[in-house]
């Protein structure tokens, strides 16, 4: 794996990227607009009303409160997509891997490069992010620049193992499989709208595995400036597991399925 | 061989074997290519080439014997040999969501060429396969011809001094195959070396100096096409038909009549030094077949020959 090698992948990534560049932002500007409107804003109001909310809440307004678990879901998304639907059909329908591999690169400059360019596009999309939860006032600490880094690992942490999962399976049913019983739980359960304190005692410690709810408790605490360094080094090492552990799984994937 | 004097062999192989758990693919080959010559892998389908080819590739492991591409060993070496290698695969991988030019640049940057050698190199390998008109057009709606031409150009974007290609011109219509087949005999003027996989022995026939047939994981015979020919096959052949039904009643009194007689499930094979003479021999014992072709040995009879079977089923 030569660094070099790794960016020719990702220059290869982003020629395809800004065919469709345009919509991109503009959906990465667009949904979390409208989900902080609606949610935030219009289902807040009335949460906001009831009498626990200000303490299970954090003392925050549900706006505020619920913005920087979005970041974090967004990211998982973001990586949902970029991670199935490219990387299957980088594989099978059209794959430009295989001709990839007849050049200099290796597996390890493919995955390398693969992985970095969903890490360049998740930078992108929560930083976006971040700027629509200022226009709305959800922010409540400088620290908060540093949920954009904590967001991009969370989707890492998420897009690495689904990376190794989509370079191995043969049709795409497998992938709805992944949205269907990985991601959209997670987006629903990991701490996103409400905090797992309101789970059954199970469900509470289901959550705590799932790479989600630890990007979540950290973007939030840094949103909010109630980050602690001890619980927040745990939820990096935790999600920096979860990305190596999962690129190694898809180094293993793409060599088994490319190198025959 | 001596027309390969004093030429270095670029690539090199003994006892070459790629199994798949417990199928054997390439049964222990040995063969060499020497620096500016044509050579092919000719085979029905199965035989064991296109694993060879992602052998010498260097997208392949080779599980047991020795291979030296380059003067290089794969499992070593692999990206410095496939730096210098162009490859054109049997499946196309272009990346269809970028413009033909497109394809070529990024092809480009994975060699680590710069831009700036890149553009106009571009633009002179899409003149020669004929798609200059065709430079920003988006690739997915190109014909099967035109796309093997692009990943013709795209193969040569490194300047390759070994040009792999794994049936070339497989499902092409004729037309597109000639206008292929006339690239291919330019470079091989300019001196780039060729390895070419193909069950079509006219192609074989085309474009190889040098063959190897497989068939089965192993190599049968090696040689020109015409070594080949007179090795295993007579100058000539008659070809009869008869009516469905018939052939079995009259094979045994074309007995002697030939140096070899084959007797296919649709037609009896004559093989012969003088096809006039064994026509005339023919009408002479009274057999009347539907049809008579008189015609070349090629190397499809060479295959009949070493396999008891046809290339193309």
């Amino acid at each position: 794996m030569e660094a070099s090698r790794t960016m020719r992948v990702v220059e290869s990534r982003l020629l395809t990227y800004k065919r469709t560049w345009r919509f991109g932002v503009t959906t990465s500007f667009v949904n979390p607009f409208l989900f902080l409107l609606s949610m935030g804003v219009g289902l807040g109001s009335i949460v906001d009303k009831s009498t626990t909310s200000a303490s299970t809440l954090h003392g925050v307004d549900y706006l505020t409160f619920l913005a920087p678990g979005l970041l974090a879901a967004t990211a998982m998304q973001v990586a949902a997509g970029e991670a199935t639907y490219p990387v299957l059909a980088s594989v099978k329908w059209n794959p430009v891997y295989r001709g990839m591999l007849a050049t200099p690169l290796s597996v390890g400059d493919l995955v390398a490069g693969q992985v970095t360019w969903i890490g360049i596009r998740l930078l992108q999309a929560t930083t976006v992010f971040l700027v629509v939860m200022g226009l709305f006032g959800a922010i409540e600490s400088p620290l908060a620049l540093a949920a954009v880094p904590a967001a991009t690992l969370t989707g890492l942490a998420i897009a690495a193992p689904i990376c190794a999962y989509s370079a191995s399976i043969e049709r795409d049913t497998g992938l709805s499989t992944v949205l269907r019983f990985g991601i959209i739980p997670m987006f629903l359960f990991s701490g996103t709208f409400f905090p797992i304190s309101q789970l059954p005692t199970a469900l509470q410690w289901i959550a705590y595995f799932t790479p989600l709810w630890h990007g979540v408790d950290l973007c939030r605490s840094l949103s909010l400036g109630t980050a602690e360094l001890l619980p927040s080094i745990g939820h990096v090492v935790y999600l920096s597991t979860w990305f190596v552990v999962g690129t190694w799984l898809a180094a293993k994937a793409f060599a088994k399925r490319l190198i025959l | 061989m001596p027309e390969r004097a004093g030429r270095p062999n670029l690539i090199e192989a003994r006892g070459l074997t790629k199994r798949f758990g417990s199928f054997t693919a390439v049964d222990n080959v040995d063969f060499d290519v020497a620096a500016g010559e044509a050579f092919g892998f000719l085979g029905p389908n199965g035989a064991g080439k296109s694993s060879t080819m992602r052998m010498i590739g260097c997208v392949s492991p080779v599980t047991e014997g020795k291979l030296l591409v380059l003067g290089r060993d794969p499992a070593v070496h692999g990206a410095e040999i496939r730096a210098r290698l162009g490859v054109v695969p049997q499946e196309d991988n272009l990346d269809n969501e970028l413009t033909v030019f497109e394809n070529l640049l990024v092809y480009g940057r994975y060699f680590d060429l710069p831009r700036s050698v890149l553009k106009p190199r571009i633009d002179e390998l899409l003149d020669f396969v004929q798609l200059g008109d065709r430079r920003d057009d988006r690739t997915e709606p190109l014909s099967g011809g035109m796309k093997r031409r692009l990943t013709i150009a795209r193969s040569l974007i490194n300047e390759p001094e070994l040009l792999l290609l794994d049936e070339p011109t497989t499902g092409l219509d004729p037309q597109a195959r000639h206008v292929l087949w006339d690239r291919l005999y330019r470079l091989k003027q300019q001196g780039v070396t060729l390895v070419l996989t193909t069950h079509y022995m006219d192609e074989a026939e085309q474009l190889c100096d040098r063959l190897v047939v497989m068939d089965k994981a192993r190599i049968v015979a090696e040689g020109s096409p015409r070594e080949l020919i007179e090795r295993y096959s007579t100058r000539e052949v008659v070809e009869l038909r008869f009516p469905a039904g018939t052939q079995e009643s009259v094979a045994y009194r074309l007995d002697g009549i030939a140096t070899r007689t084959e007797v296919l499930p649709d037609r009896v094979l004559l093989y012969t030094d003088d096809a006039d003479a064994t026509v005339a021999a023919v009408h002479r014992r009274a057999v009347v077949p539907e049809n008579i072709v008189e015609r070349r040995s090629t190397l499809e009879d060479v295959f009949l020959r070493l396999t008891g079977r046809s290339l193309v089923d």
